[in-house]
C-alpha cells in the first residue's frame, strides 16, 4: 500500500438530492494522474450534478472528495446537511480543478487574453507578465492567437470553447472537468474542440469528461462510466464496455447513438 | 413680446451665478444617494429576510411618495420634535441646503437601489459560476466579475436617474435654497418678467443636462466595447481591449 499512487481525484459515495428528487445515490470514482474518464448517461441522469459536486459548485449531501490526497473538509450544519468547513480550502481546490462548461461561460466584459490571465493573476496571484506570456502560448496552441484581443461575443461557439479550454489550462490545474463541452456547438464546430481535447488527453492530462460524443468516449478515454438513475450502472475500459457490457441499459444507451 | 437682449443677458448672468448651488445640490445628493443605495441594494439582495423587507419598504416609500412632500417633512416637519432639535443632527436639519440634500439623497437612493438591483440581476449566472469554478473568493468575484458587468448594464438607467436629479434640485427652491430655479423666482418677483426669466432658466438646465448626457454616453461607450459590433479586423491590432495595468 505504501507505494500506491495518490489519485488526482478520489470521490467516495456521493449522494445529492434536489428536494425530494435524489439525483445521485452513492457514486464513487478514482481518477489517477493522466486518466481520461468519460462520463455518459441519459439527459437528467445526474452527470452534471456529479461533476459539479467534485468542485463543490454543488454541495453533496453525503460523501467525501479528495484532490491529490487532500480531503475537502466538510461538516454538518444544524439542518444535518454537509457544508464545507473552510471556504479558503474550497476556493484553492477549485483553482486546482479547472472546469469547462457546456455554454463556455467566458467573461463577456473581458477579451480572450484577459479571460485567460484573470485567474492566474487574481486567484493564483502570479506575476502578470509571466501570465500573459503563458496565455499567449496557450492561445497559439488552441489556434486563437489572432483573436486574443476579441471579446467573447465576437467569436464563434467553437472559438469560444477553445478559449474556455485555454482559460482552464492557464490555471495549470491538476485535473480538468468538462461538462458536455461540445453539446452547445453547431455540428461543424464540434471537431475543432474535440481535436484540442484529444491533444490534451495525449499529453497526459487528467480529465473527467461528461459527453455525448461516443467516438471520443470510445477512442480517447481510458475509462467510461455510465450513470443511470443516480448510480454507476456500468464502468470499465472502453474497449470492454462498448463491445460487451453486462448492462442491458448501457447497451440500449449506446444503441441509441448507433442508430 | 420684444427681445430685450440686455435683460436676457443680465438674467443669464444672475442665474449662472446660482449654477454652483444647483450643481452642489446635485453632486452631493447623487453621491450620498449612491452610498445609501449600495447599502439598500446589499440588504435587498444578500441580507436576510428582515433586511430585505426593510429594503423593499424603503424603496416603496421613497419611490411612491412625492419628493416635495418628503422635503417639506424633513425641513418643516422634523424641527417640531424637541428630540430632533436637541440631537446631533440638528445643525444639519436646520440648514436648508443640507435638508434639501438629505431629502434628494433619500429619494434618489430608492431609485438607484432598484437600478443597481437591475444591473446585478443582469449579470449572467454562467459567468458568476465560471468565477466560482476558478476559485475566486466572494469579494474577488464581486470586484472582478459581478460589479463591472452590473455597472455596464445599469448605466443607461442610471443616466436617466441622474438627469432627473438635476431637475429635482429645483424643488430645493421651496425650502429657501437659492439655486437656479429659486433665483429665477426671486428675479421674477422683482421684475414680473416670468416668461423671459424662466426661458433663460430652462436654457441653463438644458446646458447642464447636455453636458451630463454627453459624459454619461462617453462613460457608456468606454465601458462597453464588448457590446459593440465586432471590430474591423484590419484595425483590431492594439486598440480595443488592451490589457490595462
Ligand atoms: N439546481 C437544481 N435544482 C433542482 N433540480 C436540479 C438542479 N440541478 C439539477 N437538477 C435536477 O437533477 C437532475 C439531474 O440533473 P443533471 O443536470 O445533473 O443531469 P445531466 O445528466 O447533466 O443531464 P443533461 O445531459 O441534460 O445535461 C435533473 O432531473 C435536474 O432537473
Ligand atoms: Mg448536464
Amino acid at each position: 500500500m505504501a507505494d500506491a499512487p495518490v489519485p488526482a481525484i478520489s470521490v467516495r459515495n456521493i449522494h445529492k438530492s434536489f428536494g425530494q428528487h435524489e439525483v445521485l445515490r452513492g457514486i464513487s470514482l478514482d481518477a489517477h494522474d493522466g486518466d481520461v474518464i468519460s462520463i455518459l448517461g441519459a439527459s437528467g441522469s445526474g452527470k452534471s450534478t456529479f461533476l459539479r459536486c467534485i468542485n463543490l459548485l454543488e454541495t453533496p449531501d453525503e460523501g467525501e472528495i479528495t484532490v491529490a490526497g487532500e480531503a475537502i473538509a466538510m461538516k454538518r450544519n444544524r439542518m444535518g446537511s454537509l457544508v464545507p468547513t473552510d471556504r479558503k480550502q474550497v476556493d484553492r481546490i477549485r483553482s486546482e480543478l479547472a472546469m469547462v462548461f457546456q455554454s463556455f461561460n467566458l467573461w463577456s466584459h473581458m477579451t480572450v487574453l484577459q479571460n485567460l490571465i484573470e485567474g492566474p493573476v487574481h486567484v493564483l496571484k502570479r506575476p502578470k507578465a509571466e501570465c500573459i506570456a503563458e496565455a499567449e502560448a496557450l492561445l497559439e496552441r488552441v489556434g486563437l492567437a489572432e483573436r486574443r484581443n476579441y471579446y467573447p461575443a465576437h467569436l464563434s461557439g467553437g472559438q469560444q470553447q477553445r478559449a474556455a479550454i485555454a482559460r482552464a489550462l492557464a490555471m495549470q490545474p491538476k485535473a480538468l472537468l468538462f461538462d458536455e463541452p461540445t453539446s452547445a456547438l453547431d455540428p461543424e464546430l464540434v471537431g475543432e474542440v474535440l481535436k484540442v481535447m484529444r491533444s490534451l488527453a495525449e499529453e497526459g492530462r487528467t480529465m473527467l469528461v461528461v459527453t455525448h460524443e461516443m467516438a471520443f468516449a470510445r477512442n480517447v478515454s481510458d475509462r467510461v462510466m455510465f450513470l443511470h438513475e443516480g448510480v454507476v450502472e456500468a464502468d470499465g475500459a472502453p474497449e470492454d464496455i462498448f463491445t460487451n457490457s453486462d448492462s442491458e441499459r448501457f447497451r440500449q444507451f449506446i444503441g441509441g447513438f448507433q442508430a | 413680446m420684444d427681445f430685450d437682449v440686455a435683460f436676457l443677458l443680465s438674467t443669464f448672468v444672475k442665474l449662472v451665478a446660482a449654477v454652483p448651488m444647483t450643481l452642489g445640490l446635485f453632486a452631493a445628493s447623487v453621491s450620498l444617494g449612491a452610498l445609501l443605495a449600495l447599502g439598500i441594494t446589499y440588504c435587498r439582495v444578500s441580507g436576510g429576510p428582515l433586511l430585505s423587507v426593510f429594503a423593499r419598504a424603503y424603496i416603496f416609500v421613497f419611490r411612491g411618495s412625492p419628493l416635495l412632500i418628503q422635503m417639506f417633512l424633513i425641513y418643516y416637519g422634523l424641527g417640531q420634535f424637541p428630540a430632533v432639535r436637541h440631537s446631533l443632527f440638528w445643525p444639519v436639519l436646520r440648514d436648508p441646503f443640507s435638508c434639501a440634500v438629505v431629502a434628494l439623497a433619500l429619494c434618489t437612493a430608492g431609485y438607484q437601489a432598484e437600478i443597481m438591483r437591475g444591473g446585478l440581476q443582469a449579470v449572467p449566472a454562467r459567468e458568476i459560476e465560471a468565477g466560482r469554478a476558478a476559485g475566486m473568493s466572494r469579494l474577488l468575484l464581486f470586484r472582478r466579475i459581478i460589479a463591472p458587468i452590473a455597472i455596464r448594464q445599469a448605466l443607461p438607467a442610471y443616466s436617466t436617474e441622474v438627469i432627473l436629479m438635476v431637475k429635482s434640485t429645483a424643488l430645493a427652491s421651496l425650502v429657501t435654497v437659492w439655486e437656479v430655479t429659486g433665483t429665477a423666482q426671486r428675479l421674477i418677483s422683482q421684475t414680473y418678467r416670468t416668461m423671459e426669466v424662466f426661458l433663460v432658466a430652462t436654457l441653463i438646465y438644458l446646458l447642464i443636462n447636455f453636458i451630463i448626457v454627453r459624459l454619461m454616453a462617453l462613460a457608456e461607450y468606454r465601458l462597453s466595447p464588448h457590446l459593440r459590433e465586432r471590430p474591423d479586423p484590419a484595425s483590431s491590432g492594439g486598440r480595443q481591449g488592451e490589457i490595462h495595468g
